[in-house]
């Protein structure tokens, strides 16, 4: 914004209105031409038909088993489980997450070091690997006990009533995601301006209240795009459950589908198309997330007027005892 | 709140060191501020005034020396004659009572000017969200933003946000203000308005140690002024007459340079 543009600026001194009676002539320059848009448009736009004949003309695609299996029961199931071990093995590791998270900062040497052992080993060793030890902590441990160790035993459990292949998937899933948000939420608790974490401080506010109420929402501007990228990954990474062996989950079913049928492509179709849909909206809801946090910082809606506040300005305008303002706009 | 004791001093700093590393930054400094008084500390960056200031309510701890305020000891228990460490939780308390400014506003970005005010009250002291907001509001008036209480930091000046920092520390009720440079952040037709609030706060009795360069605000509001260099005071006295006649040869350079 330069020269004569709109509104008087913050802290103008009171009553300098320059307003002029004759207003100035805009320029009219002749914008740069872009050539190179409208070549790599026709560029792309060729090949997107091309690519979209080919599918409408290649009998192979098989289209009418694609709409035979989109909505079939295996299949809308198979979705419904993808989806309910995404969500709760997100939830999982953001819960895990922001605790490692915190104890990273902690000023206890031990809970910085356990946190830090955490990322090391989940991040460290290959999800599949973790999916199908998950699997098998049955056979490793047939009973779970809790107990003193080399003491007396509290209570027992067989470990497979527990650990059934749904809570090995999310186990598996939610303990490796939890390594990579931990980094994630550390580098959003990094990036909260010192002072902010100061100025509660010298309000004589609790260390948990300070994460709580001013860092963690801060930070969680920076967190939110790159959670949203974990989680439509964890979307995919489900389809590894297979390892534990878990399956009810979408790519099973439809590869289950795919076998019987000796049809892989249009399966495929259905699958991807599947991921694509829950993709699509899960990035609508991760824009919601991040206008909610972006508040106060890229998200200026004008927050709404107090009534008191109302009052209170009315009453002093009128009583004018006009101290140096900036005379701004209604809000 | 403050009763006003006959000779003990409100604030009680003796023989305060500092080290950064091998830095040191403060070497032994005494000062005292008794109930109400406005102590201007100046002197050029680097010389430990901010430092000093910071000490005052732990945000940087002691290396040694003592901080009391109003008779308690800052930071630690005394037990025979041995210190220890306070807990964190002891510590939020202690700052309870100490307002603090910052030069760079510190207000919370996510938070609006009036949930700003509110939230050490409600937070801290446990308040009514009711109780809280009609003294946010309060204080906002008094600090001439009733009108500005719905806006964002972002939204508002320089002037402004330190405006609301200000109502927002007077919000704990404090015995003691610091004010860490409040205006070295500000565009120059801004200074004014926030040395205004400022002079308001010092007439309405409040105890006050300001660091600061603005000389004018001294030599007005002042009741001590105290030069510090190289991690020492050089002088302290009555601002008029010390901006008038400085003694020492290191103040005589400063304020010819600033003044």
């Amino acid at each position: 914004m330069s020269h004569q543009a709109t509104a008087p600026g913050h802290g103008g001194g009171p009553g300098t209105d320059q307003k002029t009676t004759d207003a100035p002539v805009l320029n009219k320059a002749v914008p740069v031409r872009h050539p190179g848009r409208w070549l790599s448009a026709i560029i792309i736009i060729g090949a997107l038909a091309a690519l979209v004949q080919s599918m409408l003309t290649n009998t192979n695609f098989r289209w009418d088993v694609v709409g035979t299996y989109i909505l079939d029961v295996k299949v809308v199931q198979g979705v419904g489980w993808t989806l309910l071990l995404t969500v709760i093995s997100m939830v999982l590791a953001i819960v895990l997450a922001i605790l490692l998270a915190f104890m990273r900062q902690s000023e206890n040497p031990v809970l910085r070091w356990s946190a830090w052992g955490w990322v090391w080993f989940f991040r460290g060793t290959p999800i599949y690997t973790q999916l199908v030890f998950w699997g098998l902590v049955s056979v490793l441990y047939p009973k779970i006990a809790a107990g003193v160790p080399f003491g007396p035993e509290f209570f027992s459990f067989d470990t497979s009533t527990v650990i059934t292949a749904t809570v090995a998937a999310i186990l598996g899933l939610g303990l490796n995601e939890s390594a990579y948000l931990a980094e994630i939420f550390r580098a959003g608790l990094k990036s909260v301006d010192k002072g902010q974490m100061e100025a509660a401080e010298a309000l004589g506010m609790g260390k948990t209240k300070i994460m709580w109420r001013i860092i963690l929402p801060q930070a969680m501007r920076i967190i939110v795009p790159p959670t949203g990228n974990e989680t439509i990954s964890m979307l995919k990474t489900t389809s590894l459950v297979l390892a534990v062996p878990f399956t009810l989950d979408l790519t099973f079913a439809t590869n289950a589908l795919a076998n019987r049928t000796y049809l892989p492509v249009p399966l495929l179709i259905v699958a991807a198309s599947w991921y694509l849909l829950i993709t699509s909206i899960l990035m609508v809801g991760q824009y919601y997330v991040e206008a909610y946090y972006g508040k106060g910082v890229d998200n200026l809606a004008p927050a709404p007027m107090n009534p008191a506040a109302a009052k209170a300005a009315v009453a002093r305008t009128q009583s004018t005892e006009a101290a140096p303002r900036s005379p701004e706009e209604s809000s | 709140m403050m009763t006003v004791t006959t000779e003990e001093p409100l604030v009680k700093i003796e023989g305060l060191h500092k080290f950064f590393g091998q830095h040191h930054v403060l070497r032994g400094i005494d000062l005292s501020i008794k109930s109400g008084e406005v102590s201007v500390v100046i002197g050029p960056s680097g010389s430990g005034k901010s430092t000093m200031l910071r000490c005052v309510n732990l945000l940087e701890t002691i290396s040694a020396g003592r901080i009391s305020v109003d008779g308690k000891l800052i930071g630690y228990r005394e037990i025979d004659g041995k210190l220890h460490d306070l807990k964190t939780k002891e510590i939020a308390a202690q700052r309870r009572d100490i307002g603090m400014v910052f030069q760079r506003f510190n207000l919370f970005a996510h938070k609006t000017a009036l949930q700003n005010v509110m939230e050490a009250p409600v937070q801290v002291r446990g308040q009514s969200k009711a109780a809280a907001r009609t003294r946010a509001m309060e204080l906002l008036d008094r600090v001439g933003l009733a009108d500005r209480s719905g806006h964002y930091p972002s939204q508002l000046s320089g002037g402004q946000q330190q405006r609301v920092a200000i109502a927002r520390a007077l919000a704990m009720d404090p015995a003691l203000m610091l004010f860490d440079e409040p205006t070295s952040a500000l565009d120059p037709e801004l200074v004014g308005d926030v040395l205004n609030v400022m002079k308001d706060l010092a007439t309405s009795g409040m105890t006050m140690i300001v660091v600061t360069h603005e000389i004018g605000f001294a030599r007005e509001v002042g009741d001590r002024l105290t030069f510090m260099d190289a991690g020492v005071v050089v002088e302290s006295g009555d601002p008029r007459e010390m901006i008038a006649h400085p003694q020492e040869l290191r103040t005589q350079e400063f304020l010819s340079r600033v003044l």
